[in-house]
């Protein structure tokens, strides 16, 4: 693991300090942790080369005009332009599913498909059309971009309110609060569908949805720790030789109080895109076409019945897309799970 | 106790009051004439839409608007919704039993089976039980309601043809139920058939809401098997479970009564966790199963853009929320004397 080459004899004393920890050693010890981190890994990779592990097709999406290419080989051309443009700053065309025809019958995997280009071979096959192997890489690279927008939006709200609800107190604490109370008291999946459903389906408004709703747990538990922190001495010497408030809130403070924050932090990393994916099930998240699991695995709902004689004949519609969330999710959740243990003080 | 209820109680209208200030300040996020497009039901009222904002007002500055929708909520009106084709209040009053028949069914194998294999996987720390229980949490945790919904489907309805499609009762059962119908004394379905000494209808409904059910029972079961298990292993470790062995009493008597009771009081505390991720369930599972339910009609509300239905049903959602949540946290107290209410 990249745990092992960290500690190198030339690494600073700093990094194996940090590799050597009781933490990190707690960590390396549990083999499922270990699994977890491989498989979020794994995805990671995926999401970083999905213009290479699923290029983009000549016809089905407008994904190579945009990228100023005429063959889907120029993709693979580290010189070229094409291939830096395709790997960093993709177009948004690129994150639309390749469809590769318009017939609603899925087709299995790798069995030649006519196409307006001629004959091709999907991977994993169609569902309605849209190739579920690009559907699944660049779904991928969306379920990242809303998780880390959502989780980054949802840091930086909650550590501000947090750390002004503990710090301070008072009736700013009251108000804040109280509103927590008023979020905490809904269902949070029917406050994000009414949210995305008034606002209308894109992106930025399934991240508006979820951080308008996410950032009072961050709140909360950031306020906990803060009032923790603000009664030990430190605190007491800082104020004493005259610090301001905001310096002790940022310096000394949420320091020392943000690591309660890290497991819950890497657990959203993983929910945010599955809740993500309920949504565009549901027909209430991502436009229709965007790459993204939910609208996979809702394409498949009408293919759970095979043709009389062959129940089984339209399994990989379902299969694909529901392993590579549930897959997904566990990575996140055993690694989310053993930094918690490992990051609890209580545990030896 | 009255006084902690009657606080929790309190808190409600000034919920509900947020959230639906929320809701109508977000429409003025749209123009007049896009929110006008929530009442339209037919192709005539859309050219007529300049009439709509007028009648409805919706042109009136915000405060205004929500002044008049609140005035008639009040009054028990929550105006039409598109998607059910029926006034609001009419549409929960009909459909919340089905919601609440699966939410009831759902929660037999999440308290029964949880809290058993939890018990187990504690009183057998490390032996086989344990580990088929976590690997068993483990798994059925991280599987996405809406995907297990449909490996269900495609596995035992698509595939092997044993359980029933989509529906809360077959066709049959349907054509069956309008030439002889089942008097309507709970609303819900099955337990009116049981009531009616209905037989074939009764096992119609069990059968159609077995999928339904494990799909939205497994992730809450998950959790309660990891949760019992802890909860177990801390009490088995306390002094007082230890003198009830040095006394001799036999190993049932001390790991049932004396351990599981207490054990169980960390499980109480799961209750309003619990409640808001079987609503959340039900939504989904709702709309996999085709059931007609809250959850399924809040979906189609909000791919119709049917304002009010959605308003009614987040005002739903709400109430349900902060009652169960009350009640499980009294009956938190009473289980668990050490608890208090301030």
């Amino acid at each position: 693991m990249a745990a092992v080459q960290g500690t190198s004899p030339a690494a600073p004393a700093a990094q194996s300090r940090f590799w050597n920890s009781r933490a990190m050693r707690r960590f390396r010890r549990n083999r499922l942790a270990v699994f977890g981190l491989f498989l979020v890994l794994l995805f990671i990779l995926v999401a970083a080369f999905a213009p290479l592990l699923a290029p983009p097709p000549k016809v089905g999406n407008n994904c190579l005009r945009d990228l100023g290419a005429s063959e889907t080989r120029q993709v693979y051309n580290v010189f070229g332009g094409v291939f830096w443009k395709a790997l960093l700053a993709p177009p948004q065309s690129c994150y639309m599913t390749a469809r590769v025809n318009f017939q609603a019958q899925p087709s299995p995997p790798l069995k030649p498909v006519q196409s307006d280009v001629g004959e091709v071979r999907p991977l994993m096959g169609t569902s309605n059309g849209y190739d579920i192997w690009y559907g699944l890489v660049w779904g991928t690279r969306t379920a990242f971009m809303l998780s880390l927008s959502v989780v980054f939006l949802q840091l930086l709200i909650g550590v501000v309110l947090g750390a002004i609800s503990g710090y301070f107190g008072g009736w700013v604490d009251n108000l804040i609060q109280r509103v927590i109370d008023i979020i905490f008291a809904f269902p949070s999946l029917v406050l994000i569908i009414v949210i995305t459903s008034l606002l209308g389906k894109s992106l930025s408004n399934v991240i508006l949805a979820f951080v308008v709703v996410g950032w009072a747990g961050y709140a909360r538990l950031l306020r906990a720790e803060v009032l923790k922190v603000r009664s030990l001495e430190f605190v007491d010497g800082a104020k004493a030789i005259g610090a301001t408030d905001w310096r002790i809130i940022f310096r000394h403070v949420l320091p020392n109080a943000l690591t309660a924050l890290t497991a819950v932090v890497v657990l959203d990393l993983g929910s945010v895109p599955l809740a993500a994916a309920a949504l565009s099930f549901l027909g209430i998240g991502l436009p229709p076409g965007y790459a993204d699991w939910g609208q996979i695995v809702s394409a498949a709902r009408a293919w759970i019945q095979g043709p009389p004689g062959q129940p089984l004949a339209y399994w990989y519609v379902s299969f694909f897309p529901a392993m590579t969330i549930i897959l997904f999710g566990l990575g996140w959740n055993l690694l989310g799970d053993a930094l918690r243990d490992a990051l609890d003080p209580r545990e030896t | 106790m009255f006084a902690f209820i009657i606080r929790r109680l309190a808190i409600l209208p000034v919920v509900l009051l947020a959230l639906t200030l929320v809701i109508v300040g977000l429409l003025q996020f749209l123009t007049p004439a896009e929110r006008a497009v929530a009442y339209v039901t037919n192709e005539q009222q859309l050219r007529n839409l300049d009439k709509i904002i007028r009648d409805k007002g919706l042109d009136q500055p915000f405060l205004v608007q929500y002044w008049s929708w609140l005035k008639e909520a009040v009054r028990g009106n929550l105006g039409f919704s598109k998607a059910s084709n029926k006034p609001v209040t009419e549409t929960i009053a009909e459909r919340f039993p089905a919601t609440l028949e699966l939410t009831l069914y759902a929660l037999v194998p999440i308290l029964g089976f949880g809290v058993w294999l939890g018990t187990l996987a504690g009183l057998n720390k490390n032996k086989w039980i344990d580990q088929f229980a976590r690997v068993f949490a483990v798994i059925t945790y991280n599987i996405p309601t809406f995907v297990l919904g449909i490996l269900l489907l495609v596995v035992f309805y698509g595939a092997l043809g044993i359980a029933p499609g989509p529906g809360l009762i077959s066709s049959e059962t349907q054509v069956e139920l309008l030439i002889n119908p089942v008097p309507r004394v709970t609303g819900l379905l099955s337990i009116d058939a049981l009531l009616a000494r209905n037989w074939p209808v009764f096992w119609d409904v069990l059968h159609h809401l077995l999928l339904p059910v494990i799909t939205l029972a497994t992730i809450s079961t998950a959790t309660l098997i990891k949760v019992t298990r802890g909860a177990m292993l801390e009490v088995l470790s306390q002094d007082y479970v230890r003198t009830a062995r040095a006394k001799g009493l036999p190993d049932r008597v001390v790991n049932l009564k004396h351990a599981r009771r207490n054990g169980l009081i960390p499980v109480a505390t799961l209750g309003g966790y619990t409640v808001i991720g079987l609503l959340q369930g039900a939504i989904i599972t709702e709309s996999i199963f085709g059931l007609p339910g809250i959850g399924s009609w809040g979906v189609d509300a909000a791919g119709k853009f049917d304002v009010p239905g959605l308003l009614g049903f987040a005002l739903l959602a709400g109430v349900i929320v902060v009652v169960a949540s009350l009640l499980v946290d009294v009956l938190y107290a009473l289980i668990d004397p050490r608890v208090r209410f301030d």
